[in-house]
């Protein structure tokens, strides 16, 4: 057992690594919930890229990292709804053009500065073992408003995933909500890119609540199913990174995806089982 | 609850500034049932979700329950034609029917037993109480449909507006359907459907055929005329019996 448990009792980083994954874990499996069952997957993996030149510029400038990302993705949003009102473009192309743009925007920002050589890697894939007091503050704040706006929000963002017309029928402001749903993918992504970096937190945003999505009969059991994949998959991958010296952040994603492919191929093994006997 | 449920005047419903159908006049009284009979493209469903207050009016006048549309979406009931992700929401067949309900209490106040009376009783009506615990998306698409015509029923709403209602249906549904429509009128809703079924548009009070303009508007036994139904639908149909034959084709689209 002292294998499992040791690492975290006698190491301050890697205590704050796990409660950071956890705090990270909870806030995506809510947020992540709302992603996959209103297929937004394109642009939260977008807003997880744009936010890279608001976090460069940010250092290049000397500012707060979490200030630039919140650029970054502010940009993103409001470029999407820009583009999609004054074009007959679609959704996806907004997204896809101002999601490459932005990302080639960091790198070349990233490749400008010499103060910021190497940060690319910490920004990308984050420093899951480089935790500090003021990020699981954040982490937390960013946990609770989530929360909060979750609870007051439930049943718009239920029937937004439902149907959008019936959500505007009941006199619901649907757009209103789609942009709170935007703003709390937003957040997230900013707050998060710390630890598991701007690549990765996507990870965290689909694949526990793609397991929750295989598993579950109600909204609020999936949010709990995305949970738990989201701390054993922090809990897991920390420990393999301990062990093995592999990437924190990476394998902690690399945990979640693999449990989302054992699951799918549960499921669907129990589904043909099933169907033979029929 | 005595107030007109629906009045229009010259109206024209489409989308920005493009009509898809204009000249609608239309008068309906609480308990009262009207049709909305066409083909694809008609402007059947375009008109409903403008009674819906989804698409603004493009042209004229449009009274909902006594009040410009949009302002009684609490009083309303849409049925939409298509759902969006049925297949994916983890959702039970009850918890969808719930959802009728939403608006009809304060935002963070609870489910009451009031509620779960009424969710009750539309499932009852329905014929889904006993799919109450299933997952939507393990349904077949009649039995979905039955589950969304429940969560219209669980709003007791003052107007009704359901496209397309029977769609997916079979027999017994279509019956469950018809018992739950003349419960909804015996307590005063007025209802609109719209509908390329000309069997389920000749129960209704009033019919009006459209094929991107008003063809004709009057009870079903004056305005159902094969005459009538060959310019709505291109092709020469008789009504024999309860059904539908098929008697000549429209060649004017040709031209």
């Amino acid at each position: 057992m002292g294998n499992f448990v040791d690492p975290f009792l006698h190491n301050g980083f890697m205590q704050r690594a796990l409660l950071a994954g956890i705090l990270v874990s909870l806030t995506c499996a809510i947020v992540g919930t709302y992603v996959v069952l209103r297929g937004m997957a394109f642009i939260g993996d977008a807003l997880a890229h744009g936010v890279l030149p608001g976090v460069a510029g940010a250092m290049i400038l000397g500012m707060p990292a979490m200030l630039g990302a919140a650029v970054g993705a502010a940009v993103m949003v409001g470029g999407v709804g820009f583009i999609t009102a004054r074009s007959k473009l679609s959704n996806d192309t907004a997204i896809g053009l101002l999601f490459i743009g932005l990302l080639a925007l960091g790198v070349v920002l990233v490749s400008s500065s010499d103060k910021l050589t190497g940060d690319l890697e910490s920004i990308l894939f984050g420093q899951f073992l480089g935790v500090t007091h003021s990020d699981l503050l954040a982490q937390a704040i960013a946990l609770v408003v989530v929360l909060v706006v979750t609870v007051f929000a439930a049943r718009p963002f239920l029937l937004l995933c439902f149907d959008g017309d019936l959500t505007r029928a009941m006199g619901y402001k649907a757009q209103w909500y789609h942009r709170l749903m935007l703003l709390l993918i937003a957040g997230t992504v900013v707050v998060s890119f710390q630890t598991v970096g701007s690549l990765l937190v996507f990870g965290m945003l689909l694949a526990p609540a793609g397991v929750g999505a295989l598993l579950a009969k109600r909204i609020g059991t999936m949010m709990l199913w995305a949970s738990v994949v989201g701390i054993a998959s922090t809990y897991f991958g920390l420990l393999a990174s301990y062990h093995f010296s592999w990437a924190a952040g990476a394998s902690v994603v690399l945990t979640a995806v693999a449990i989302f492919f054992v699951v799918l191929t549960g499921v669907s093994l129990q589904k043909f089982v099933q169907g033979v006997r029929t | 609850m005595s107030e007109t449920a629906v009045v229009a005047r010259r109206l024209s419903v489409g989308y920005g500034s493009h009509a898809v159908l204009s000249g609608v006049e239309a008068f309906l009284k609480p308990g009262g049932s009207t049709a909305l009979v066409g083909s694809n493209g008609s402007g059947k469903s375009t008109l409903l979700k403008t009674l819906a207050g989804l698409l603004p009016v493009v042209a004229g006048g449009l009274e909902i329950l006594g009040r410009p549309v949009g302002e009684s979406s609490q009083r309303v009931a849409y049925l939409s034609q298509f759902h969006q992700s049925g297949f994916v929401l983890p959702l039970r067949a009850i918890d969808v029917v719930r959802m009728g309900r939403f608006d009809q209490r304060s935002r963070f106040a609870r489910r009451t037993r009031a509620d779960d009376v009424i969710v009750n009783e539309s499932m009852e009506l329905l014929k889904v109480s006993d799919l109450a615990d299933r997952p939507l998306r393990d349904l077949s698409g009649g039995q979905q449909q039955r589950v969304y015509l429940a969560q219209v029923l669980a709003r007791r709403s003052a107007l009704l507006l359901l496209d397309e209602p029977t769609a997916g249906l079979d027999a017994p549904g279509r019956a469950a359907y018809i018992d739950a429509l003349n419960f909804e009128r015996s307590r005063g809703a007025a209802v609109v459907t719209a509908t390329h079924d000309v069997g389920e548009a000749s129960m209704c009070d009033r019919v009006l055929l459209l094929a991107g303009r008003v063809i004709a508007d009057g009870p079903p036994n004056v305005v159902m005329t094969p005459e009538n139904l060959l310019e709505t639908f291109g092709i020469g149909l008789t009504k024999v019996g309860d059904q539908l034959v098929v008697t000549e084709h429209h060649h004017d689209h040709d031209h």
